[in-house]
């Protein structure tokens, strides 16, 4: 058993200080590092507004805070855990982390772009949390800065939106590193159908990311020139529209759930065939279905605006493509399955979050048709089955996919184990918090509970009750996973380069990887996944 | 993966691209003299857009490059005229 922290392969500091080693890294494995430990760090600060939250709604009437400060909670805690959190998730951490080695590269395309990406994010997510602290309290138009109470509001929406558009300066240059990182970088004989999955996954993903989200920069800046010049684009009162705002907000931020959902897929495709000794069933489809899911999902945007006043017809069209969408989205999932059909499976940590993500998601999936359809939709909108549709989606979803992702990849980064038992539990523990407390939601969502309100009726007590007790037991399988992990990492036993016995590039490297990843370029004969 | 050497453009093939824009920007303000109604702002579009084909493909060596960055380009073209249609489509049907 090691005592000491790693040091070896790219924790190598090269005689300069810590803090100035990775401060001023280009190295993609430490960059991702860096997006990965202040992630948590935000992750965490979104969790704890949400236990809030829930400790708010365990009974009718005012139990811990103010309406309005519930108010600013539940935005803020949507702008940490989306922009902060979700958004740059699984692509900025594993993405940065694995691309490079799954394509047999030495590093990405623009090294020192990457970093910049890192200290914008830094920037915006300093500027969104510095929203809590100075001028007139944090934003309280929920995450989606909806117009044109947000052009009227006194609180500090101008900060908070000009931090999502720095933010979005960052998700954009990642998007642009890996594009071409993908175009360019690839080792010899890995053609586009030798790539493993999770860099299909990323390719598709970078695309939303350099197309979409320039339109939701421009949007916010609108916000903040009406605020500021009191120019009429979306307020009625000055010949503006707000279903205007809310076509361009969605316009990126609905391409943006796949940005959210996309890397996380590629990273249950990486896991299925590893840990289940099997070829994956159906390559081309589940690399086809990503650029679908990408592609289709820009056209999917006015389901959010159904209730919104938006004409019959449009609503009428934005239904029927919204459930084309689904249609990659099942490919996946059957496939996923298939590839286990007949497998030795090896129900490792890994194997459980993305066996955790597939239920999860079929759930917010399956959730996300009953708010597609415009019929249903009218009954359910902006009801707690709203808040648990997302929450099954982006936290069963991507959350899932993103603890499956460091289970999988942390022998590779840190050379070290966790207590695969330990982790086990903390996975049950995890998911049973996580159905404890959503489901609930959905239920009380069906019954007419809407969502944003830091009340309710005496009739929805009973499952919000439930849903509250479920967050503390979500916080607690998320407090014992850390624990594992943290051991492991202090620790934990060194592993081999291959504990998974995977058949992809960055498996086939040392543990941690060198700073070059690999002593030379290696050569690519065959697919990712041949398992004999 | 996927090195390409360069296409170098002939100074002469630039030359003439350069005096078709230049044609075109006339075409544009002498067309503007004339009342086409309906057609004003098409005619208008149409000529800017040939114009720009121009550059991607010369100018920004499209036509020499990779096909697979040509069916990017499209694609990008594809999805942001859609984004338009789509909110336009709604506001043609609002009461």
């Amino acid at each position: 058993m090691n005592h000491s922290i790693p040091s070896g392969g790219f924790f190598d500091n090269e005689g300069k200080p810590a803090w100035l080693a990775w401060l001023t890294t280009t190295d993609h494995k430490r960059i991702g590092l860096l997006y990965f430990y202040s992630l948590t760090v935000f992750f965490l600060v979104g969790v704890i507004l949400g236990l809030l939250m829930r400790l708010e709604l365990i009974n009718p009437g005012k139990d811990l805070v103010e309406a309005q400060t519930y108010n600013g909670l539940f935005t803020l805690h949507g702008v940490i855990m989306i922009f902060l959190f979700v958004i740059p998730g699984v692509p900025a951490v594993f993405g940065n982390i694995a691309l490079p080695l799954l394509l047999g590269a030495r590093d990405v395309a623009f090294p020192k772009l990457n970093l910049l990406s890192w200290y914008l994010y830094i920037g915006g997510a300093i500027l969104a949390l510095s929203t809590l602290l100075v001028g007139d309290g944090p934003p309280d138009t929920g995450w989606t800065f909806y117009a044109p109470y947000s052009v009227k509001t006194g609180t500090n929406v101008s900060m908070a939106v000009l931090a999502a558009f720095i933010l979005g300066f960052s998700s954009i240059l990642t998007g642009l590193n890996f594009l071409t990182t993908i175009h360019r970088m690839r080792c010899p004989g890995m053609s586009w159908f030798k790539m493993p999955l999770f860099a299909w996954a990323l390719y598709a993903t970078s695309w939303i990311q350099l197309l979409a989200t320039p339109v939701v920069g421009i949007t916010l800046l609108m916000i903040v020139v009406e605020r500021w010049l009191g120019i009429g684009l979306f307020d009625p009162a000055l010949g503006g529209d707000p279903v205007l705002y809310q076509h361009l907000f969605w316009i990126y931020s609905h391409p943006a759930v796949y940005i959210m959902i996309l890397p996380g897929m590629g990273v249950i495709s990486e896991i299925m065939p590893t840990f289940s000794r099997r070829r994956i069933f159906g390559y081309k489809a589940i690399a086809y279905s990503s650029l679908a899911i990408a592609f289709i999902g820009y056209f999917v945007w006015g389901h959010h605006m159904f209730t919104s006043g938006m004409s019959g017809p449009a609503r009428i069209i934005f239904s029927i493509l919204t459930f084309l969408v689904a249609i990659p989205s099942a490919i996946k999932v059957f496939n996923w399955l298939a590839t286990m059909y007949g497998g030795s499976i090896d129900m490792k940590p890994p194997m459980l979050y993305a066996l955790g993500f597939i239920f999860l998601f079929l759930i917010g999936g399956l959730t996300g048709l009953v708010n597609g359809a415009l019929a249903t939709d009218v009954h359910i909108h902006d009801t707690y089955f709203v808040v648990g549709h997302f929450h099954y989606v982006m936290f069963g979803g991507t959350g899932f996919a993103f603890f499956a992702a460091l289970h999988y990849w942390f022998p590779k980064i840190y050379g070290r184990m966790y207590d695969v038992k330990a982790a086990t539990r903390a996975f049950w523990v995890l998911f049973t918090g996580f159905n404890v407390l959503y489901f609930p939601m959905l239920v009380v969502g069906m019954m007419g509970m809407p969502r944003r309100y830091y009340d309710y009726l005496p009739q929805f007590h009973l499952p919000n009750l439930i849903s509250t007790v479920g967050s503390w037991i979500t916080v607690a399988g998320l407090i014992y996973m850390i624990v594992v992990l943290v051991k492991g990492y202090r620790k934990g036993a060194t592993a081999s380069a291959n504990p998974w016995d995977g058949l992809t590039l960055d498996w086939q490297t040392d543990s941690p990887p060198s700073k070059e990843n690999f002593d030379t370029i290696p050569t690519v004969t065959e697919g990712p996944y041949e398992y004999k | 993966m996927e090195n390409h050497k360069h296409h170098i453009v002939e100074y002469l093939t630039n030359l003439y691209v350069w005096v078709g824009l230049a044609v075109l920007t006339i075409v544009t303000i002498w067309v503007s003299e004339f009342d086409l109604k309906m057609l004003t702002v098409a005619v208008a579009l149409g000529v800017a857009t040939v114009k720009a084909v121009l550059v991607l493909m010369y100018f920004m060596h499209l036509k020499f490059d990779s096909k697979i960055l040509t069916v990017m380009v499209i694609v990008t073209l594809i999805v942001f005229l859609s984004m338009i249609v789509f909110t336009f489509f709604d506001y043609t049907f609002r009461a």
